[in-house]
């Protein structure tokens, strides 16, 4: 038992830190918000010099660090308020990839995704499934050497700025659902693109007689739902991470506000029903933090269901607190938390949407309570 | 970082398992686990059990005769303790007034009483709180005025817990009442038999007698009694209350009350089904659970912290809020998982060898008088609204 970071892990950490608290400030990301595609290369860029993507890939694709170390970058990421799609790419897909993909496969991606050369987004989430992983519309036929793709996809985070996209597809020959990776520019393939509350890109696709090669099946045919969950289990662990970077900021800069308004003659923070709401924003957080670490910590256990106890746990506890800071923060802040020219209506509307994103507090802690009816212990 | 035990850990837990499977006795476990009243002689005989095996004060280094364990090793055993239905440990000699007297008492002072609390034959109280002094504890009036080698003191104590098990007291009396508020204060051990000490049980909530008023009428206490310096006693207190953090937020025994509350939910029936089946019912045992997690957690990260001798600072301020929250949850559950049955009042089914009827399970009457007597967590060893306090003041900077 042990929370100690390693030497190297602190300095990942600190030199993430620092390169976006010198090159992510606040007006900068209001440019990129604003900014066609809410997404800068450049930003990328120097995200891909520090080394970020190659984390958690295989050693022969240039990759290093696991878990432990996507927690860190993603806290970073979080308390940066940094709107690129670093959790498609390397959490999602990567994982994705790493686990499922052919020999030729992940030398083809991997290498590049590891640099920060191809981005990857996963359309899954359709019309009618909400939070439900297996409810799959969208059907793979199979032809001689090729598959062929009918259905729509809905909100997929990062879509329009992806260079590939893996699609799931309930494959009618397999009995299940199966994995394709299908480029953007695919015969058929069209894309509603448009800007989430938060500021990312995602879009709506439709699929229509979109003809892939057999070679572009990801995994098994029809054995994709396990892969997904792992890989949304993975995600989760990455979101909870990330929002525990931004409430630890939020926190931060709602304590300095309090000490620096005044009403009623004195900073607002010397009245204690403000002290003891602030108190609980700093316990939830902390408590947050702490399912953070239990999430990164098991969101690769190969026990279905010990992964799934902790997973769903996890998300549920940091979805309570990042409600609960996000509101208070604005509610702290006044008038100044309804601005859209202060970062805290930015950091609550992010809270907010992670919260939305591969399932909410009521649909975590069902999944928890449902294994308590067979699990008596 | 790593979640879990390492080797070494886990063959202590392994040790402490052992231990606790020979030498705890199933009628002393029986009755912790079944909620009956425990007499002094229950409390004491397993202390006594502890003290041949040398782990009668498990936080105390080896140089005042204890285990010398590491904090993560405390903290499982008293995980395992809970676990097992052991009685807890006398807190107020081992892990109250002790460390005090550890790090400001005399040698003399030391040599006197550190073993007597080791083997347990002295039990020690607490005499803090005073009518007007509850969160505002330094206001305090109980006087101690300086008669030769001797003070006399005359004021007197509220919600003294167990204080009629009690063989010495230690106490917060003020020395200087012209001083301001923190500066009069000394910090005085009494012992129980003095002339001139009386008790009066306060009955509580559920009907038991766990604390007491006492009043000092002209008690004479040597001077040799004082820790350290006359009028430095609010240093002394504020030790104290750090030490009194230690296995505050009571995680074995959260651990053990969620392991029988499910049980319980398999087993009860609500209109012929088992109550879980009821979502609403199961739902909140499940956010009961999380918050259980979240809280071992953060514990985690407190003794890890404190092994690499890091100040954990921030996180241990989370654990006496969130774990008398969590105790009190769990007691709420447990009376409203039996439904009509929280309603008997049954005093004599606190005793062992009452017969159930009507229905009902040995342990349920406990329930309702637990849960009312839980009520407590969340206002003894500083409230829930001073730890706020503190959280704001001095980890915000508020």
């Amino acid at each position: 038992m042990d929370f100690e970071l390693t030497e190297d892990q602190a300095m990942l950490r600190d030199s993430v830190r620092r390169l976006i608290s010198r090159e992510y400030t606040f007006a900068r990301r209001q440019a990129i918000l604003g900014s066609p595609h809410g997404f800068s290369a450049e930003i990328w860029n120097l995200l891909a010099q520090q080394g970020i993507f190659a984390l958690g890939m295989p050693e022969d694709a240039g990759g290093y660090g696991g878990a432990t170390e996507i927690m860190l970058v993603m806290e970073e990421l979080g308390r940066g308020l940094v709107l690129e799609p670093f959790m498609s790419t390397l959490v999602l897909s990567g994982s994705l990839i790493r686990d499922h993909g052919t020999v030729a496969q992940r030398a083809q991606l991997l290498p590049k995704m590891a640099r920060g050369n191809c981005r990857v987004a996963l359309a899954h989430h359709e019309a009618g499934a909400r939070y439900v992983l297996d409810h799959v519309g969208t059907h793979a036929t199979r032809g001689k050497g090729f598959y062929v793709l009918n259905g729509s996809k809905a909100v997929i985070l990062d879509a329009p700025v992806a260079d590939l996209l893996i699609v799931s597809a309930r494959d009618e020959s397999a009995g299940g659902l199966s994995l394709f990776l299908v480029e953007p520019g695919a015969e058929g393939l069209k894309l509603s693109p448009y800007r989430t509350q938060d500021g990312r890109s995602a879009g709506d696709l439709t699929l229509e007689n979109v003809k892939v090669p057999t070679a572009a099946r990801l995994g098994s045919p029809g054995f994709a739902l396990s892969a997904l969950e792992q890989a949304v289990d993975c995600a989760l662990a990455a979101l909870c991470a990330e929002a525990v970077g931004a409430m630890e900021a939020v926190n931060e800069s709602t304590v300095q506000y309090l000490n620096t308004r005044r009403q009623f003659g004195q900073p607002i923070g010397r009245f204690q029903v403000l002290q003891h709401r602030m108190a609980d924003m700093f316990l939830m957080a902390t408590q947050a933090k702490s399912m953070s670490y239990l999430a990164s910590g098991r969101c690769r256990n190969p026990d279905r269901s010990e992964r799934r106890r902790a997973l769903s746990a996890a998300k549920a506890y940091v979805g309570k607190a990042a409600r609960f800071v996000g509101q208070q923060a604005v509610q702290l802040h006044g008038g100044m938390g309804m601005s859209a020219e202060l970062p805290i209506s930015h950091y609550f509307k992010r809270l907010t949407m992670i919260n939305a994103t591969f399932g909410d507090v009521d649909h975590h802690v069902g999944a928890y309570s449902d294994l308590l009816r067979t699990n008596v212990s | 970082m790593n979640l879990e035990f390492s080797a070494s850990e886990r063959r202590f837990r392994a040790e402490v398992q052992d231990f606790l499977r020979e030498s705890l006795p199933a009628s002393l476990s029986a009755k912790v686990l079944g909620l009956k009243r425990l007499t002094r002689e229950d409390l004491l005989s397993w202390h006594r059990i502890l003290y041949e095996k040398g782990w009668s004060a498990p936080s105390w280094p080896r140089e005042f005769g204890g285990p010398g364990w590491s904090a993560v090793e405390q903290h499982i055993f008293d995980e395992e303790c809970a676990l097992a239905g052991a009685p807890p440990i006398i807190s107020f000699g081992v892990r109250m007034v002790a460390p005090v007297i550890m790090q400001f008492g005399s040698r003399e002072q030391q040599e006197f009483f550190l073993p007597r609390i080791l083997s347990g034959e002295h039990w020690w109280c607490q005499g803090y709180s005073e009518p007007n002094a509850g969160s505002d504890l330094a206001s305090l009036t109980t006087r101690a005025e300086r008669r030769g080698d001797h003070y006399i003191v005359n004021g007197q104590k509220t919600w003294n817990t167990l204080g009629h098990f009690a063989d010495w007291i230690f106490c917060l009396v003020r020395t200087d009442p012209e001083a301001r508020q923190q500066e009069g204060i000394s910090f005085l051990l009494i012992d129980m038999r003095s002339p001139g000490i009386k008790l009066r049980p306060i009955p509580l909530i559920d009907g038991e007698h766990e604390v007491n008023e006492i009043f000092f009428d002209h008690v004479e206490v040597p001077v040799g009694n004082r820790i350290g310096e006359e009028n430095k006693g609010w240093t002394y207190a504020k030790y104290l209350l750090g030490h009194e953090r230690v296995n505050i937020a009571q995680i074995g025994q959260a651990k053990r009350e969620l392991s029988r509350l499910k049980q319980l939910a398999a087993r009860e029936l609500s209109g012929g089904r088992p109550l879980m089946e009821d979502t609403r019912f199961r739902d909140r045992l499940a956010e009961a659970e999380i918050d259980l997690m979240a809280l071992e957690i953060t514990v985690m990260r407190v003794l890890s912290a404190e092994s690499a001798r890091r100040d954990p600072g921030a996180e241990s301020s989370v654990l006496k809020i969130r774990g008398a929250e969590i105790q009190q949850t769990l007691s709420e559950l447990m009376m409203q998982a039996i439904g009509h049955y929280a309603l008997p009042w049954i005093p004599e089914a606190l005793e062992p060898g009452w017969q159930a009827h009507g229905g009902a399970e040995q342990d349920w009457p406990a329930f309702s008088a637990r849960y009312f007597n839980l009520r407590k967590t969340t206002i003894f060893s500083g409230s829930n609204e001073i730890q706020r306090n503190i959280i704001a003041r001095r980890i915000l900077g508020l």
